[in-house]
């Protein structure tokens, strides 16, 4: 058996040692959405607003938009709701809300507190579109382009930094795209 | 007041640590005995002063002293004072001063108990843990302090002990598997010391051997209770679920077994050096590795403590160096030169050679499942989830490879084996194995054939055993004669290889006969479950010491007598409003029948879980049994044996002499 | 509740999502077989929010929506790909506790054959390098056994100290 053998340990070592500090400080149970690159599913739900109005994907056609899952029971959601106001308010940015497995007196509650920055509520009680969009807990955030398209998910509250650093970029290549 | 004594007593055993690290290893490469003399109360001391440390924090949590951080996040008024006791490890800063207080106790147990070998040895031994015992001082007083206070703003009570660990398998788990973990740096210390001194031989070997194989006996008794606690406390019946942290104790167990196997063809024929060498190393590397793992939050699990960068990084970085430095010594100074031996084919070290090809390759396989969704994300190439259907289909054939060979392998001889002769010696034990293995299969009513792999390869490897204390208890003067004259390492072996076997037919029985069935009970109603019948009487409710409980009484029948009555519960802990599921099992020999209760789905009707499950018990038993076998070996005679004999030996070893070796080489 | 799954499948047909029907508060199956299959189903598949748990381990709400659509795929007759692969749509291959075997995985699926190969490679040139070496290798002269006991005395003498 040849010195340079006994070296090959301290290889393996050192690798298996890069590819441990590599996943020191990420978090693992943070999932890309298997929807990039894909419609948004179909679907028919009521309008939180308007009862009786039916809503369906076609509603995210023609403007790059924000769908943001949220729900009155979900604490982080309060959490972010200041920095949706701001971004719809200040930045003009095209809210579409989801109101996940909850229930319409306590969404109105939330919204008559917190404020409403989105264009359009789609009223989910079940959470069947939450669920056919991947949606594993509240609050996420999903990048939807003109066409209808998922372009990005994020999952966690959505503040200034998440805007600047993560969603803004996203939405710029969406609006430069069409 | 109290609480800083404790961080002060961690300081100056940081202090003596030091000490030891440099002294007694300056004393040994300078040959100065003066030096060398320090090993011995420099271990004390750190020991004494750890413990110390270890009794305030102990203290702090008998007396509700909340002040303390880490009392207030674990502990709570209510809590029984068993425990409060048990909580002192219950999370990850007092784990840590538990692992480091082992790490003091091996250390301090090294040096009382090895007056025969020689000073240099000794010293150099004790300076190696002396380091690592710096690295995990530094860890825990710079990033880990279980001493840090919540002053001024003392909680007026704490956040309570996770209900899943208010348990008897938390008072006993974590300190067994530590005892395995940390024992293997011994193993390690005694490795990185013959490649310092450069002597490595077979009485390197034979000084190894009790230290590795008591480690190793600790670690199977943690690893069997964290399977049992984990059974009866999840509520779901499950023993193994291959989750990161489960592999990280299996990757030392199944890296140890092979440096125990390993060791015992270095001591006996002084070969495989450098090899043996190599895995006394990445054994407690593993250890650590899996120290890392636990406590990084660099994979998920259920069973780890909080994910803190930080931590991670210093915890990577002790390993890194200790890694690096000890593969990197081992590059240098581990031999090259060729043994003058020759084995045959199917010698005795080829045998075992190929037990640590099998042993070796089920570590890495293990290991690369658990690291493999992280090459991927380093990679980009998605998040893949590696779990139990990878690692049944893929462990299984080679444990029951290893099985297979271990067979064969016990009726080995060293250096030569004649294989008609092998053959003819197997004859029995196979035809003896395939009837019993087809009668099982009969008993439990169906053919599965990785059900029928796995019972073979138990019975086989009994039947092996047996077959071979028969052949050699053969004695003139009659059988139990021949039993006597056995060395307890040889006994030791055979209820190793005994407790293996039933681990694996617990393992393949539960697997492919157990039943598992959800059905919707209401009072007063049955359900079947294997041959059991299972009848639902009432639920009531009940006052606990920290909690309320709605429990079910079950009857269960069998042929229509009753066989236990049982009271699992819905357990309400109202501190930290979390609901727990506690199992009732009625636990038998041959079989447990398990019942839990889940969703309550109407006014009436509840979703009860009820489960059969066959020979669940001799995963643990059989552990059990493993490990006494491991500390029976340490307690040979040849452990015992005075300095003049021991020189005789050492000397001897070297040589193949002909005459007396004929019964040394008989045992293992 | 017996036409229950029938009521459902005749929904299946004429509905776009799978969602048509209130979830199942308990699952219900004709045959220890199909209990069996949804065993063995909700034990493959990984809960995306908890830390390391199957779907029939985990209490979260997520797994519960994941266990009703096993459910009532397998009530509407999807086989087990089809099942799994509407999860995989929806949740990314993470939620697959077996890996898939592609380019990505085959060293994954490989690595045992390969290891135990290569093991025993390794092992059969231990014994062929031994079979070319002479036992115990040329006797020693009188002088040099003489200094061999010299050395032995001598280390008998060091180890005693």
């Amino acid at each position: 058996m040849r010195r340079v053998m006994l070296f090959v340990p301290l290889v393996v070592a050192l690798v298996v040692g890069i590819l441990l500090a590599s996943g020191i400080g990420k978090d693992p149970s943070e999932l890309e959405s298997a929807l990039i690159g894909k419609p948004v599913p179909e679907f028919n739900l009521e309008n939180l607003r308007e009862p009786g109005e039916m809503l369906d994907q076609s509603l995210f056609r023609g403007e790059v938009s924000l769908l943001n899952v949220w729900a009155e029971w979900c604490p982080a959601c309060w959490d972010e709701h200041e920095d949706l106001m701001w971004l719809a308010n200040e930045k003009g940015v095209r809210i579409i809300g989801l109101n996940y497995k909850d229930q319409k007196e306590n969404a109105f509650r939330f919204l008559g507190r917190l404020g409403d920055p989105y264009q359009t509520i789609i009223f989910d009680p079940r959470g069947t579109l939450g669920f056919d969009l991947g949606v594993y807990g509240a609050p996420e955030t999903f990048v939807i382009d003109a066409r209808g398209v998922v372009l990005y998910r994020h999952v966690g509250v959505v503040n200034e930094r998440v805007w600047e650093e993560i969603l803004l970029p996203v939405m710029n290549q969406a609006k430069g795209n069409s | 007041m109290y609480p800083e004594l404790g961080q002060l007593a961690l300081i100056i055993a940081l202090l003596l640590a030091v000490l030891l690290s440099v002294v007694p290893l300056a004393g040994a490469a300078t040959g100065r005995d003066s030096l060398q003399a320090f090993a011995r109360p420099l271990s004390t001391g750190m020991f004494v002063f750890t413990g110390l440390s270890f009794a305030v924090l102990t203290h702090a949590f008998m007396v509700d002293d909340f002040s303390v951080a880490y009392v207030a996040n674990n502990s709570n008024s209510m809590l029984p004072w068993y425990y409060k006791f048990s909580a002192v490890w219950g999370g990850h800063e007092g784990s840590l001063l538990l692992w480091i207080l082992m790490l003091a106790g091996w250390t301090l147990a090294v040096a009382v108990f090895s007056r025969k070998l020689p000073s240099t040895m000794v010293s150099q031994v004790l300076s190696v843990m002396g380091m690592i015992c710096v690295g995990f001082f530094l860890f825990i007083i710079v990033t880990s302090n279980p001493f840090d206070r919540l002053l001024p703003n003392i909680p007026a009570d704490g956040s309570d002990l996770n209900p899943l660990l208010q348990d008897i398998g938390l008072i006993l788990h974590p300190p067994m598997l530590y005892m395995g973990y940390v024992g293997f740096s011994v193993a390690f210390a005694f490795a990185i010391a013959a490649l310092i001194n450069g002597k490595l031989d077979a009485a390197w070997a034979r000084w190894s051997r009790p230290w590795t194989t008591v480690a190793w006996a600790f670690l199977t008794l943690g690893i069997a209770l964290g399977s049992w606690w984990a059974y009866y406390e999840l509520g779901w019946g499950g023993w193994w679920f291959w989750d990161p942290v489960e592999n990280a104790s299996l990757l030392p167990w199944l890296s140890g077994t092979a440096l125990m196997h390993s060791l015992a063809v270095t001591e006996k024929r002084g070969v495989f050096k450098s090899w043996t060498v190599l895995l006394a190393i990445v054994t407690f590397s593993l250890s650590l590795l899996g120290a890392f793992l636990v406590r990084s939050g660099v994979l998920t699990s259920v069973h780890s403590f909080a994910n803190d960068p930080e931590r991670g990084t210093f915890l990577l970085a002790l390993l890194g160096i200790t890694v690096v430095a000890s593969l990197t010594l081992y590059a240098f100074r581990a031999p090259v030169v060729h043994v003058r031996s020759r084995y045959g084919s199917l010698s005795r070290e080829i045998f075992l050679l190929l037990n640590n090809v099998l042993l070796v390759a089920a570590t890495m396989l293990v290991a690369i499942g658990t690291l493999y969704p992280l090459v991927l994300d380093y990679l980009n190439l998605g998040k893949l989830s590696i779990g139990e259907p990878f690692f049944n289909a893929t462990f299984s054939p080679m444990a029951v490879a290893a099985g297979l060979l271990l067979g064969a392998g016990i009726f080995s001889r060293w250096k030569r084996t004649d294989g008609g002769w092998l053959a003819r010696k197997l004859l029995w034990p196979l035809a003896v194995s395939v009837l019993a293995t087809t009668a099982v299969m009969l008993v439990y009513g169906s053919f599965a054939p990785w059900a029928f792999a796995g019972v073979f390869t138990a019975v086989w490897v009994t039947m092996a055993t047996v077959w071979d204390l028969w052949d050699k208890s053969a004695s003139k003067k009659g059988r139990w004669y021949g039993l006597k004259r056995q060395s307890r390492s040889y006994y030791g072996m055979v209820l190793g290889h005994l407790g293996l076997a039933m681990v694996i037919a617990g393992a393949t029985v539960v697997s492919n006969y157990g039943i598992e069935r959800d059905v919707r009970m209401v009072p007063g109603g049955s359900a079947e479950v294997g041959d059991y019948t299972v009848v639902f009487n009432y639920i009531g409710e009940r006052q606990g010491a920290n909690f309320r409980a709605e429990y079910g009484e079950f009857d269960v029948f069998l042929d229509g007598k009753q066989v236990a009555s049982l009271h699992p519960e819905k357990r309400h802990y109202p501190v930290g409003m979390s609901v727990m599921t506690e199992a009732a099992i009625d636990a038998g020999l041959f079989r447990d029948v398990f019942i839990a209760i889940g969703e309550r789905i109407s006014d009436e009707a509840w979703a009860i879980r009820l489960q059969y499950k066959p020979l669940v018990r001799w995963l643990w038993l059989g552990s059990l049994i493993m490990a006494i076998g491991g500390f029976l070996a340490i307690s040979d005679k040849r452990y015992r044996i005075r300095v003049r004999s021991e020189a005789k030996d050492t000397a001897s070893t070297g040589e193949a002499s002909a005459a007396g070796s004929k019964a040394a080489e008989a045992n293992a | 509740m017996r036409f229950m799954p029938v009521i459902l499948a005749v929904l299946m047909v004429f509905a776009l999502p799978a969602h048509a029907e209130a979830p199942p508060e308990f699952y219900d199956f004709d045959t220890q077989a199909e209990e069996q299959r949804f065993r063995n189903l909700i034990a493959e598949l990984r809960c995306p929010k908890c830390q390391n748990q199957n779907i029939a381990d985990s209490n979260a709400p997520i797994s519960k929506d994941m266990r009703d659509q096993v459910y009532l795929m397998m009530q509407a007759g999807a086989t087990n790909d089809e099942i799994v692969g509407s999860l995989v749509d929806r949740f990314g291959e993470f939620v697959k506790y077996k890996p898939p075997v592609d380019r990505r995985t085959i060293v994954l699926w490989a690595f045992p054959a390969i290891a135990v190969f290569g093991g025993l490679l390794i092992v059969a040139g231990v014994v062929l390098r031994s079979r070319g070496r002479d036992s115990n290798g040329p006797a020693l002269s009188p002088e040099e056994k003489a200094r061999v006991e010299q050395m032995l005395a001598d280390k008998d003498q060091s180890s005693r100290s």
